[in-house]
């Protein structure tokens, strides 16, 4: 009964705002709000990359949708609930900054099921999702700590977030036990994109010394700074060597369309649950991107052997002893990160000389 | 060639109706537009401009979208039309928006009926005291207040920051740089089950202040005076000094208030991503309205409706969000391009080669 009640329902709407086009609606409707723009590279658009791998997977049996540049205040639960109300069945909402708005919708919505990305906060109609970017940035750090010849590697962070934070800990921390001598230099944006402000931050870098740069944030000028300096980079979100053909070494690429696919055909078959998904490079959620030519056989088959290592669980980025930043103990020897410790992360690990802004 | 001539008696007729003109104008280059990427362009404007005005949640959403807009627009036109440019109102409405939060903050788990006045207050004065800065240093020093107006924008931002990330963080937030959701005593009444909040009624109540003031109080008409006729204004008496104070303190209380609003309405919260250009957008609307508060009502609901509609449109029609803003964008340019055509006329010089 409430099925063909949701049908009738589902019906009136698609005919009411698609008109007549739209006749068949036995199809899922998916629908993604994205915080960014898709553009060519990036955290929105490697979401973008999953919503059409769920296309290719599954043809005309979903119809997605998609709202970018979404700001995460005040428009969120409004472009959110019009999604619900518009007859979406699945709603996914990429941003950190979107939960409260995906909440308050849900709730709403009790017959619609949404997704969240990197938050925290989960209903019965409402998961999360987040990739361990950590694990990507272990590898990244053996190949910097590898590569740097002035030992002076930097950091473009977007917000001390524990996401952010747990990436330039991993990172130093691999590159620490490879290369007592490194150091981390972090500039701190105030930003997830912001192309100009970026590109000073890594030209900056380079006047300390930096001959690798990391970022953690969203665009690609860090990387053509990089390159036309001469020195490596790290990318981000998406492999961005077209922008650094000689200075990526590597990129932490996210993955998101075999999760998305999963999700979506646990929808169909009626076995989707509010789940919390956190997934790295063991479910493909994270991957390498491929090593620059410039790496050493050797080199590139450490780190290489490392990410195996991680994705076979054999591994763990955060192994003890560690010591927080103040030198008070964190993990004992051969203890491994608790899951919640990292989640909730606002703290630099012992030997990073940076300070955390507050 | 082609010659700018200033017209001697522009039509007041077509004065009035340049805005309805750049409208209508603004809606046949979106169909040229929507039609070349490929989009039923007629879907396309009726789907941005028609169709929220007939759905109540969408007529519900535009209010709360327009209500900022609205606030801070009434406070500027005020200034511009005495010559007085505040820029910053983004920053004055993030100031207030913190002021405000703070006593919201301050007072969680303690609240009472007292406590969004008080927000609301706080929000005014912090939002006031900011404005404030530009308008002392233009007096004391000559400093242009389009300038330190704009700059101080950022210096906010970054406030606001600090602030989210450290003394105000939600201790059970996960180090993420948010603020707690307020308590209910924090957060505005609202109207049936939308989130048409109180401070769309205190719009509409300024409109009608500011619409007296400006009418019928000698305050508006020394701000008429101060941009109509400077030098008759400064003979007239009017303290140009107290004008900047009077403009610049009343504007940034206004978009302070819009601030506290949007927190203590529809987002429940202090948190980085506050500030969304409103601040900016007034302007635009500022103008479209005439800098008559009647006229500013209006424009901010049609700011409003293509915000609305435009998201709309992005999920039905797939059109691309540069594409909305685009068409934002041509409604300034057309009526700037038609209040050009009512004060000069274009015409033919027929100058031979030198």
């Amino acid at each position: 009964m409430k099925t063909l009640a949701f049908l009738a329902g589902a019906t009136a709407l698609a005919v009411a705002l698609a008109g007549p086009a739209a006749a068949q609606d036995e199809s899922l409707k998916v629908g993604f709000i994205y915080v960014g723009p898709i553009g060519d590279f990036g955290w929105t658009h490697q979401h973008d990359l999953g919503r059409l791998a769920l296309e290719e997977e599954y043809g005309d049996r979903v119809e997605t949708t998609y709202v970018e540049s979404v700001p995460e205040g005040a428009d969120a639960e409004r472009v959110i609930r019009q999604m619900a109300q518009s007859g979406h069945d699945l709603i996914f909402t990429t941003s950190f900054g979107f939960m409260n708005a995906t909440a308050n919708v849900a709730r709403q919505f009790p017959d619609v099921k949404f997704e969240h990305a990197t938050g925290y906060t989960r209903l019965d109609n409402m998961a999360t999702y987040d990739a361990r970017f950590y694990e990507g940035r272990h590898v990244a750090g053996i190949i910097a700590a590898r590569m740097t010849e002035s030992n002076i590697i930097g950091y473009i962070a977007a917000y001390p977030i524990p996401e952010v934070l747990q990436g330039i800990n991993s990172a130093f921390l691999a590159a620490r036990s490879l290369n007592p001598d490194v150091e981390f230099r972090i500039i701190w944006a105030n930003t997830w994109f912001d192309p100009a402000l970026e590109a000073d931050a890594a030209q900056t870098l380079i006047e300390q010394g930096a001959d690798v740069i990391f970022q953690h944030t969203d665009s690609t000028a860090a990387m053509a700074v990089a390159e036309e300096a001469g020195i490596y980079a790290i990318g981000q979100a998406s492999d961005m060597r077209e922008f650094g053909p000689t200075a990526q070494l590597t990129a932490i690429v996210d993955n998101w369309a075999p999760y998305y696919i999963e999700r979506v055909g646990q929808v169909m078959n009626g076995t989707w649950e509010a789940t919390e998904v956190w997934g790295g490079l063991g479910t493909g959620m994270v991957q390498m991107a491929e090593f620059n030519e410039a790496i050493p056989e050797e080199v590139a088959e450490e780190a290489m052997a490392a990410a195996e290592a991680i994705a076979a669980g054999e591994l763990h980025p955060f192994t003890g002893p560690i010591n927080r930043q103040d030198g008070s103990p964190w993990l004992a020897e051969g203890e491994t990160a608790p899951d919640d410790d990292l989640r909730g992360m606002d703290f630099f690990v012992e030997g990073i000389t940076a300070t955390i802004p507050n | 060639m082609l010659r700018l001539e200033p017209r001697i008696r522009p039509s007041a007729l077509v004065e009035l109706a340049t805005p309805a003109i750049a409208v209508l104008a603004t809606i046949l280059a979106g169909l040229v537009l929507f039609a070349a990427l490929g989009k039923d362009p007629v879907e396309a404007v009726r789907i941005i401009f028609l169709d929220p005005l007939f759905d109540p949640y969408s007529r519900s959403e535009i209010l709360i979208k327009s209500c900022p807009l609205i606030l801070i627009a009434l406070g500027l036109s005020f200034g511009f039309r005495a010559g007085i440019w505040n820029i910053g109102a983004e920053g004055q409405y993030v100031m207030g928006a913190l002021a405000g939060g703070t006593v919201a903050l301050a007072f969680h788990g303690a609240g009472g009926p007292w406590l969004l006045p008080l927000m609301a207050l706080a929000g005014a004065i912090g939002g006031c005291a900011y404005a404030l800065i530009p308008a002392f240093l233009k007096v004391r020093f000559n400093a242009n207040e389009i300038l330190v107006s704009l700059m101080l924008v950022y210096v906010a931002g970054l406030f606001l920051v600090a602030m989210v990330s450290g003394p105000l963080r939600n201790p059970q937030g996960f180090a993420f740089p948010e603020s707690r959701i307020f308590d209910e005593a924090a957060r505005l009444p609202t109207f049936g089950d939308t989130r048409v909040h109180i401070g769309i009624a205190v719009a509409l109540l300024a409109v009608f202040v500011a619409h007296v003031v400006l009418h019928r109080h000698v305050f508006g008409y020394a701000v008429r005076l101060s941009g109509a006729a400077p030098r008759a204004a400064a003979f007239a008496g009017i303290d140009r000094n107290r004008m900047i104070y009077a403009c610049l303190g009343l504007s940034g209380a206004l978009a302070g208030l819009a601030g506290l609003f949007e927190v203590a309405g529809p987002i429940g919260q202090l948190q980085t991503s506050l500030p969304v250009g409103y601040g900016f957008t007034a302007i635009i609307v500022a103008f479209l309205g005439r800098l008559s508060p009647i006229g500013i009502l209006f424009a901010g609901l049609v700011m409003g409706l293509t915000y609305i509609g435009g998201e709309t449109a992005q999920f039905l029609l797939r059109l691309p969000a540069a594409a909305i803003s685009v068409f934002q964008g041509m409604l300034l340019f057309f009526l700037l391009a038609f209040d050009l055509l009512t004060r000069y006329r274009i015409t033919r010089t027929r100058s031979g080669p030198a």
